[in-house]
């Protein structure tokens, strides 16, 4: 009888291990000198602008992407050519790639030795570049199963009634991938927010100008300032948790079956 | 048309071209001088320590990715949606910040501090603490791969071989792990290539010692801080290999994912293939 609960012990102690109580230990440090401390760490000058950039960043990488994720779905859906298994398989590429090496990559193309002399390397494009590369296989993984599960009777029948292509776009096609696309969205803009490998490489971390929050907590954290560390860690957390949160009960409510 | 040459210019600027010229660039001054940054001492520890890692890692994230699927799949307990909840949590957080939790805990100052001290165990800025940090972060993927699979399958074969006598391990061996084989290689595949490719919590985690605790992530990063490009890019061109190995990997696995996930697709937790690691950031 007792052999029956060692399965479910052992997980429960490889999880507090691993997940519960480095989570505890970061809310519990977050808040050791009360929400005085815990604020004056988050509205630091320079914590604000790491936030603020972050944020603003992801956000537009996440809506830009959306688009260029729907163009990309759309052509791999809708039209074919030779070479389009390979170009599928590129598009996840960021997944399979180390951060590191995302960064690496980018910034030897569009940094100071760049062929094309297009230079972003310590500049916020270069943050946008690198969010960018990370984040594609969301917007396009997102709403690709749901063009290809698309049935196009709809649309037939309403270009056989006369509606232009617009209007077809517009009140056929968009309503029925708009939940998808919010939420490759919001992944996308999850996934940014606490993006650090490829970032760290092209930004040059400038405090104030090209530094992202995962970059000035890991500066916390150097100078041993584990307390603010602790502090924008939770913000961070927060933010994705909501996102997360968002996501999954747009997926619940309008069904979307989990091809993320 | 033109869509089609907008679609693939936004995909070569962006992904394929910089991935080619990482090969350039290593191989930019010949295949000799490439081959020496990367069998430098240095460099061999950092690849030595992340095959290390990655074996450990994923070996205890798959044992325990199996063992919780089959709890959460067939066992009903209150509070079971809070285990699968937390389960999923490493996929909420920057890399930076799972790094920091491991220190809170296991550090010189953290809550068990005083007590690994005592003991003469060294966590952070150690081995431990990188194949924990990577463990962490990769957690999710075997039972996001593996618990959707138990699901489906039901416990109907498993219940009749227990009443043709067959031991718990038996059934488990013979039924359940043959029929989980297809997500649990996906899951292992996912789980292998995010410890291979985690940058930000082991460079918290690691201090980043030369030699000692680097991996080939970090061994990346310094080769560039060091004004060692070659290094760097021949680093990361073998990080790169091993990465479309993975994916060759994964796309085998998921030809034979597509036939079956045609039906599968109704149904609300059905594994495709397109269900790839989310917030995967590293």
């Amino acid at each position: 009888m007792l052999y029956r609960a060692l399965g479910p012990s052992l997980a429960i102690t490889y999880l507090s291990l691993l997940v519960l109580l480095p989570i505890a230990a970061i809310l519990s440090t977050a808040f050791a000198g009360g929400w005085g401390a815990f604020w004056a760490a988050v509205s630091q000058p320079e914590a604000v602008a790491a936030l603020r950039l972050t944020l603003l960043a992801s956000a537009g990488v996440a809506l830009f992407n959306s688009i260029a994720g729907l163009l990309i779905a759309w052509v791999l859906v809708r039209d074919d050519f030779r070479g389009k298994r390979i170009v599928s398989a590129i598009i996840d590429l960021p997944f399979a790639l180390p951060t590191i090496v995302a960064g690496l990559t980018l910034l030897a193309l569009y940094g100071p030795s760049s062929p094309f002399h297009l230079d972003v390397a310590n500049s916020r494009w270069g943050i946008i570049f690198a969010l960018a590369f990370v984040t594609l296989p969301f917007s396009v993984r997102s709403v690709q199963p749901v063009l290809a599960e698309f049935d196009r009777e709809a649309e037939e029948a309403a270009a056989s009634l006369g509606a232009s292509s617009a209007v077809v776009w517009r009140r056929i096609i968009l309503p029925s991938i708009a939940p998808a696309m919010l939420a490759g969205i919001g992944l996308a803009f999850a996934r940014a927010v606490g993006e650090f490998g490829s970032v760290v490489l092209i930004s040059g971390n400038i405090p104030f100008k090209t530094e992202v929050a995962s970059s000035w907590i890991y500066s916390l954290s150097q100078s041993d300032d584990l307390g603010a560390a602790a502090a924008v860690s939770v913000v961070l957390i927060l933010i994705a948790l909501v996102v997360l949160l968002a996501i999954g009960a747009l997926r619940r409510k309008f069904d979307i079956s989990e091809a993320i | 048309m033109p869509l089609r040459i907008i679609a693939l210019s936004y995909i070569g600027l962006l992904i394929a071209l910089p991935v080619g010229f990482v090969f350039y660039k290593a191989f930019q001054h010949g295949f000799l001088a490439a081959w020496n940054s990367v069998t430098t001492p240095d460099a061999l520890s950092a690849l030595w320590l992340t095959l290390g890692v990655v074996v450990i890692a994923v070996t205890m994230d798959t044992i325990f990715g199996v063992g919780v699927s089959l709890i959460l799949a067939r066992h009903r307990f209150p509070g079971v949606w809070l285990l699968d909840a937390f389960v999923d949590l490493p996929l909420a957080l920057s890399p930076v910040v799972v790094g920091i939790s491991l220190i809170l805990v296991y550090g010189r100052t953290g809550w068990f501090g005083n007590w690994l001290a005592a003991h003469g165990i060294e966590v952070i800025f150690s081995l431990p603490g990188i194949v924990m940090a990577s463990a962490t972060v990769a957690l999710p993927y075997v039972v996001r791969s593996v618990l959707p699979v138990l699901q489906e399958i039901g416990t109907d074969q498993e219940q009749a071989a227990a009443t043709l006598g067959a031991s718990t391990f038996t059934v488990f061996r013979r039924i359940t792990l043959p029929s989980i084989r297809r997500g649990l290689a996906y899951g292992v595949t996912l789980t292998t290539a995010r410890v291979l490719g985690e940058f930000g919590a082991v460079l918290v985690v690691s201090g980043a010692i030369l030699g000692k605790t680097q991996t080939m992530t970090l061994f990346i990063q310094s080769s560039i801080e060091n004004l060692d490009p070659t290094g760097a890019f021949a680093g990361a061109v073998i990080l790169i290999l091993i990465s479309i190995v993975v994916l060759a990997l994964l796309g085998s696995e998921a030809k034979d994912e597509r036939r079956t996930s045609r039906w599968r697709s109704r149904s609300h937790q059905s594994p495709s293939v397109t269900e790839m690691p989310l917030l995967s950031t590293t």
